[in-house]
C-alpha cells in the first residue's frame, strides 16, 4: 500500500523534489508516487484555479449550511400535524408578506453570491489568459490510443525531436503545448499544473502553463478514449533550467551505437523483427511512426504510458505479452526466443 | 351536459353505491376484455402507466446492478476482476440505462398514470399511442440488455462521442445498438410527451384553469415541451451517427469535411435539457408532497410555476458547459458560465418556497416527506457543485473526473430519485389501494440516504485528487484506494435499501393496510376517486373551482352529466379556462399498437445490420398502422348514432 504513504503530502513533496534533482532512474519502491492533485498547485495556472476553488468552496459551504439550517429550523419551528389535520386553505388568500419578504431576501442573497462567484470566475479566466509567454518552450503533443507523442519544436529543424509519455520542462519558463489527436478525442490534464484541454482530431488546441516548483507531476487522459483510457498517463518532469538544457541536449542526439555484443544482438533483433515497423530509434534504420519513439527510452521513468515502471523485467514482460498488461493496446505480442529477448531488453536499456 | 354545482359529489362515490353490478355494467366500454389478450390490448392509461413504471423500475434495478459491478471492480486498486472491454460496456450501459431507459421514461410514466387523474380526466389523450409508446420502449430497453448479455453491448459511453463511436474506432455493432436504442426511446418519449401535453391542455376538468393546475402537472407540462424541443436534436445526431456507420456518410469525419465536435454540440443541446427532464418532474413530486405533508398549499404557487418555466428555457442555453475543455471560443464560454449560474436562481427560489411552506405549515413526518427532506440535503449539495462546474477555470480541473460523477449523482439521485421514491410512497395507495409499510419505508429511506452519501461524497475528493472518470482501474500508487473502498461500501447500503423497497412493495400489495380513497388528506383530484381508480377514472366527471379542490370548501364545484361509458367518452375543455367544449369518444382497446411496436422493433433492430431494413421493414409497420386505424363496423355504427341529433 505505497499509495497511502504517498498521501502524506509534505513527505511526498520532498521526495519528488529529490527525484527531479537526480537524473538516474530510481527503483520505484524507493520513490513515492508522483503528484497528481488539483489541490497542490505547482504553477500559476493551477494556482489561480486553486484560489477560485477555495472561494467557491467557502461560499458554497456557507450556502449549504444556511439552507440545511433553515430547513432544520423550519422542521423544529412548525407544529406537527397528521393526515387528518384540516388543511390551512387560508394560506391561499392570507397576506403572507413576512414569508414573502424572507423568501425574497434569500433570493436576493443568492443572486448577490452568484454575481460574486461569476465575477471571480471572470477574473480567474483573465488571469489564466494572461500568463506571459515570452521565451516559451513549444511542444506539439499528439494523443494516440493509448499513449502521448511529444515533439519538441525548434527553429532549427535538426533540433526537433520526438519523445513519448514524458515531458521535461524547465522550472519558471512557460510551456505552450499544441494539442492534436491522431485517432479519437483525448484530453490533456496534469492537475498540479493546469486544467484540461481536449485533443480533438482535425482541430489544434493550445494550452499554456508554467511549473514553478521542480517535481514530477503525473497526468492522465481525461476524455474517455477506448479500452485503455485508464492506462494513458503522462509524466511532466519539471527541473532546473540547467538540468533541462542537459536533457534537451541528450534528447536531441541520436542513440549511441550498442556498446557490447549483447546489445548489438539486441539491436539486430530490434531491426529484424516487427519492432522497427512501428518504433523509431534515432541513428538506426528503425523509423516507424506508429508507436513511441525509443531513441532514449531507457531514460524514461515508465513504459506503456505509465502502465509499468521502466525496469528490465517489466520491459521483457511487456514485449512478450502486452495484452496481459494493457488489454486492447495496439502493440502485438512477440514470441521471441529467451536469448533474443534478453538481448533486446539489454539493447533497449542502453538507449539512455 | 350540466354542472349542477352541488358540493356533495364526493359522497356519490363509485364502488360504494352500486356494488351489485358487474364492472362491465358499471363502467361499460372502459373495461378491458379479460385474459391475456385483454391485457396485451389494453389502452387504459393506468394499466399502461403501471406497466411503464414497473418496467422502468426494473431497468433501474438492472442499471444499478451494473453500477454495483463497477463499484466491485473499483473497490481496490489494480483489480483484474473486470477487464476494460467489459467495464466499458458496463459503464456505457449503466449510463444509457439510467438516463434513457430509466429516469426519463419513469418520469413520463408517472405522468401517464397521474396526469389524467390529477387534471380530473377520464382518460389520457391518444391512449393507443401511449400503449404503442410503452411497447416500443420495452423492446428498445430489452434490446440493450440482450446486446449486453451477448457481449456486444455499446462501449463508447452513454454520450457516444465521435470518432470513438464512429465507423473507424467503434468497430462491430456495439455503437449501432446504442444509436438504435436512442431511436427507440426518442419515438417513445416524443409520443408520451405529445399525449401528456394534449391531456393537460384539452382534458382538464371543467373549472381547472391553467392557474389552478397542480404543480406536478405544471412540471410534466414543461418537461413534455422540453422533450418535444430537445429530442429532435439527439434524433438528428444519432441518425447521422448511424448513417456514418452504416452507409458511409461523413457527418463526424473531419477528414472529409465533417466535424467531431458537431456531435458534442448536438448531443449536449439535447443532453443538458435531459437532466431537467428528470429534475423537473422531481420538483413536481416535491411540490406535491411538501404541500400535502405541510397541510397547506405550497407557498408561492406563481413563483414556483414561473421558476419551472424559467428552468425549462434556461436549460437549453447551458449545453456548452459540457464542452469547456474543447477549443470553443473563450468569450462564448463566459456566456454559458453565466447561464449555468443563472439557472440556480429558479431552483433556489423553489427551495426557499418549500422551506417557507414547511415553516408555516403543520408537518406530517411520513416516509414521502422523509424522502423530500433527503432531497433537500442532497440536491442542494449537488446544485452547489454544479455552480462550481459552471465556472470555466474550475471546470477545467474537475471536468471528466470523479468530482463530476459525484455531482451528477447528487443532482440526479437527489433531484430525481429521492423525490421519485417519495412519490412511490405517496401514490402507492392510490395505485394499489394499500399503504406501503411505514417502518420498512423509514429503513428504506435512511439506508438509501446514508448509503448514497457514503458512496458518492468521497468521489468529490477523488476527482480533486486527479481520478478521471471512466477508468476501469487505477494504480495503488495513486492513493485512491481507501476512498474507493468506502464508496463501494456505500453502494452496498444502497443495494440493501432498494431491496427493502422491493420487499415492501411485494408485501404491501397483498397485505398492506387498506388505503381508502384519500389516505393522506390531500388536495388534488386523484384522491377524489377510489383507490385504485376504476376504469374510466371518474364516475361522474367532476368540475372544480379552486387550486386545491379537495381542501377548499367549494373546491369540487359539481359533476358533469351526459358523458357515456359506452362508447367511453371524455370531456374536452378549452385550453386556458377549461370550459367544457365537446365530448369525444375514446378508441376501443386493440392489439394493433403491440403489433405495430413489434413491426417497428423488427425494423429498428434489423437496420443495425442492413440499411435496406428501413425499406422492407416499413411495410409491416404500414400494414400494422392501417389495421390500427381501420374503423370497425361497430365503431362506425356508434359514431353514426352519436352524430344523430339528440
Amino acid at each position: 500500500m505505497t499509495g497511502f504513504a504517498g498521501r502524506r503530502g509534505g513527505h511526498r513533496r520532498r521526495t519528488t523534489r529529490r527525484i527531479a534533482l537526480t537524473p538516474v532512474v530510481f527503483p520505484m519502491a524507493a520513490i513515492a508516487a508522483p503528484l497528481q492533485d488539483a489541490l497542490q498547485p505547482a504553477g500559476p495556472q493551477a494556482g489561480h484555479i486553486h484560489a477560485l476553488w477555495l472561494l467557491m468552496l467557502g461560499v458554497c459551504a456557507l450556502v449549504f449550511v444556511a439552507v440545511v439550517a433553515a430547513l432544520l429550523v423550519a422542521l423544529r419551528h412548525a407544529p406537527r400535524g397528521d393526515v387528518a389535520t384540516a388543511a390551512d386553505t387560508q394560506a391561499l388568500t392570507r397576506d403572507e408578506s413576512t414569508v414573502r419578504r424572507s423568501v425574497g431576501a434569500a433570493i436576493a442573497v443568492s443572486v448577490a453570491l452568484l454575481l460574486l462567484l461569476f465575477g471571480a470566475t471572470v477574473v480567474t479566466d483573465r488571469a489564466l489568459a494572461q500568463l506571459p509567454l515570452t521565451d516559451a518552450v513549444h511542444i506539439r503533443l499528439t494523443g494516440h490510443q493509448w499513449w502521448w507523442e511529444a515533439t519538441y519544436d525548434d527553429p532549427e529543424p535538426a533540433n526537433v525531436f520526438a519523445t513519448a509519455n514524458e515531458l521535461h520542462v524547465p522550472v519558471g519558463r512557460p510551456v505552450v503545448l499544441s494539442l492534436e489527436a491522431s485517432d479519437v478525442i483525448h484530453s490533456f490534464w496534469v492537475p498540479n499544473l493546469h486544467g484540461k484541454k481536449d485533443l480533438i482530431p482535425g482541430r489544434t488546441a493550445t494550452i499554456a502553463f508554467r511549473a514553478d516548483a521542480p517535481g514530477v507531476y503525473r497526468g492522465q487522459c481525461a476524455e474517455f478514449c477506448g479500452y485503455q483510457h485508464a492506462k494513458m498517463a503522462l509524466l511532466v518532469i519539471a527541473e532546473s533550467p540547467q538540468q533541462y538544457d542537459q536533457w534537451l541536449a541528450r534528447s536531441r542526439a541520436s542513440a549511441l551505437p550498442p556498446p557490447d555484443a549483447t546489445a548489438q544482438r539486441g539491436q539486430q533483433v530490434f531491426l529484424r523483427s516487427t519492432c522497427a515497423m512501428c518504433h523509431a530509434v534515432g541513428g538506426t534504420p528503425a523509423n516507424g511512426k506508429h508507436a513511441p519513439d525509443l531513441t532514449h527510452v531507457a531514460s524514461r521513468q515508465t513504459l506503456a504510458a505509465g502502465a509499468l515502471r521502466n525496469e528490465p523485467a517489466a520491459l521483457a514482460a511487456w514485449i512478450i505479452d502486452p495484452q496481459q498488461i494493457k488489454p486492447g493496446a495496439n502493440m502485438p505480442a512477440h514470441a521471441l526466443a529467451p536469448a533474443d529477448l534478453l538481448a533486446l531488453v539489454a539493447y533497449l536499456g542502453t538507449l539512455q | 351536459m350540466s354542472a349542477d354545482g352541488s358540493a356533495g359529489t364526493l359522497a356519490a362515490h363509485p364502488g360504494r353505491d352500486r356494488p351489485a353490478y358487474s364492472a362491465r355494467e358499471r363502467y361499460g366500454g372502459w373495461v378491458d376484455e379479460p385474459g391475456l389478450l385483454g391485457a396485451l390490448a389494453t389502452i387504459d392509461h393506468k394499466r399502461v402507466g403501471v406497466r411503464f413504471i414497473t418496467t422502468a423500475f426494473g431497468f433501474f434495478v438492472l442499471g444499478g446492478l451494473l453500477a454495483g459491478l463497477m463499484r466491485l471492480q473499483l473497490s481496490r486498486p489494480d483489480s483484474t476482476l473486470i477487464g476494460p472491454d467489459l467495464y466499458n460496456q458496463l459503464f456505457t450501459v449503466h449510463g444509457t440505462t439510467m438516463m434513457f431507459v430509466f429516469a426519463v421514461p419513469i418520469m413520463q410514466a408517472m405522468g401517464v398514470y397521474f396526469v389524467p387523474l390529477m387534471v380530473g380526466a377520464r382518460d389520457i389523450a391518444f391512449p393507443r399511442m401511449i400503449a404503442y409508446a410503452y411497447w416500443v420502449y420495452l423492446f428498445g430497453g430489452a434490446m440493450l440488455f440482450v446486446a449486453l448479455a451477448l457481449n456486444i453491448g455499446p462501449d463508447a459511453g452513454w454520450f457516444s462521442y465521435t470518432p470513438l463511436a464512429g465507423p473507424q474506432y467503434g468497430v462491430g455493432k456495439r455503437s449501432d445498438f446504442w444509436a438504435q436504442l436512442i431511436t427507440f426511446t426518442e419515438v417513445s418519449g416524443l409520443l408520451v410527451a405529445v399525449s401528456v401535453i394534449t391531456t393537460i391542455f384539452k382534458l382538464r376538468a371543467p373549472g381547472m384553469t391553467l392557474n389552478r393546475m397542480p404543480l406536478f402537472v405544471w412540471a410534466l407540462l414543461i418537461t413534455s415541451f422540453m422533450i418535444v424541443f430537445a429530442l429532435p436534436s439527439v434524433m438528428m445526431a444519432s441518425t447521422a451517427l448511424i448513417l456514418d456507420r452504416l452507409v458511409g456518410t461523413h457527418f463526424y469525419n473531419q477528414a472529409e469535411g465533417g466535424d467531431a465536435l458537431l456531435w458534442q454540440h448536438l448531443f449536449w443541446f439535447f443532453g443538458h435539457p435531459e437532466v431537467y427532464f428528470i429534475f423537473l418532474p422531481g420538483l413536481g413530486f416535491v411540490s406535491t408532497i411538501v404541500g400535502t405533508f405541510s397541510r397547506r398549499p405550497v407557498f408561492g404557487y406563481v413563483a414556483v410555476v414561473l421558476s419551472m418555466i424559467a428552468t425549462g428555457f434556461l436549460s437549453f442555453g447551458l449545453w456548452v458547459h459540457h464542452m469547456f475543455a474543447t477549443n470553443v471560443p473563450e468569450l462564448g464560454k463566459s456566456f454559458f458560465t453565466a447561464a449555468s449560474m443563472v439557472i440556480a436562481i429558479p431552483t433556489a427560489t423553489q427551495i426557499f418556497c418549500w422551506i417557507a411552506t414547511l415553516w408555516t405549515g403543520r408537518i406530517v413526518l411520513k416516509t414521502p416527506l422523509l424522502f423530500v427532506l433527503g432531497f433537500f440535503f442532497i440536491l442542494v449539495l449537488g446544485g452547489l457543485t454544479g455552480i462550481m462546474l459552471a465556472a470555466v477555470p474550475l471546470d477545467l480541473q474537475i471536468h471528466d473526473t470523479f468530482f463530476v460523477v459525484a455531482h451528477l449523482h447528487y443532482v440526479l439521485i437527489g433531484g430525481g430519485v429521492f423525490p421519485l421514491f417519495g412519490a412511490f410512497y405517496y401514490w402507492f395507495p392510490k395505485v394499489t389501494g394499500r399503504m406501503l409499510n411505514e417502518t420498512l419505508g423509514r429503513w428504506n429511506f435512511w439506508l438509501f440516504f446514508i448509503g448514497f452519501n457514503v458512496a458518492f461524497f468521497p468521489m468529490h475528493i477523488l476527482g480533486l485528487q486527479g481520478m478521471p472518470r471512466r477508468v476501469y482501474t487505477y494504480a495503488a500508487e495513486s492513493g485512491w484506494g481507501t476512498l474507493n473502498l468506502i464508496s463501494s461500501l456505500g453502494a452496498v447500503l444502497i443495494v440493501v435499501s432498494v431491496l427493502l423497497f422491493v420487499i415492501n412493495v411485494v408485501r404491501s400489495r397483498r397485505r398492506g393496510t387498506a388505503a381508502g380513497p384519500d389516505p393522506w388528506g390531500a388536495s388534488t383530484l386523484e384522491w377524489a376517486t377510489s383507490s385504485p381508480p376504476p376504469p374510466g377514472n371518474f364516475h361522474p366527471q367532476l368540475a372544480v373551482n379552486g387550486r386545491e379542490p379537495l381542501w377548499e370548501p367549494d373546491g369540487v364545484s359539481g359533476r358533469v352529466d351526459g358523458l357515456t361509458n359506452d362508447p367511453p367518452e371524455v370531456l374536452v375543455t378549452t385550453l386556458l379556462d377549461a370550459s367544457p367544449h365537446h365530448r369525444r369518444a375514446v378508441p376501443a382497446p386493440t392489439i394493433w399498437p403491440l403489433l405495430a411496436a413489434i413491426a417497428t422493433t423488427v425494423m429498428f433492430v434489423s437496420s443495425i445490420f442492413t440499411p435496406w431494413a428501413v425499406v422492407w421493414g416499413s411495410i409491416p409497420i404500414a400494414i400494422a398502422l392501417i389495421a390500427w386505424f381501420w374503423p370497425t363496423r361497430e365503431e362506425a355504427a356508434k359514431h353514426r348514432k352519436r352524430e344523430l341529433p339528440a
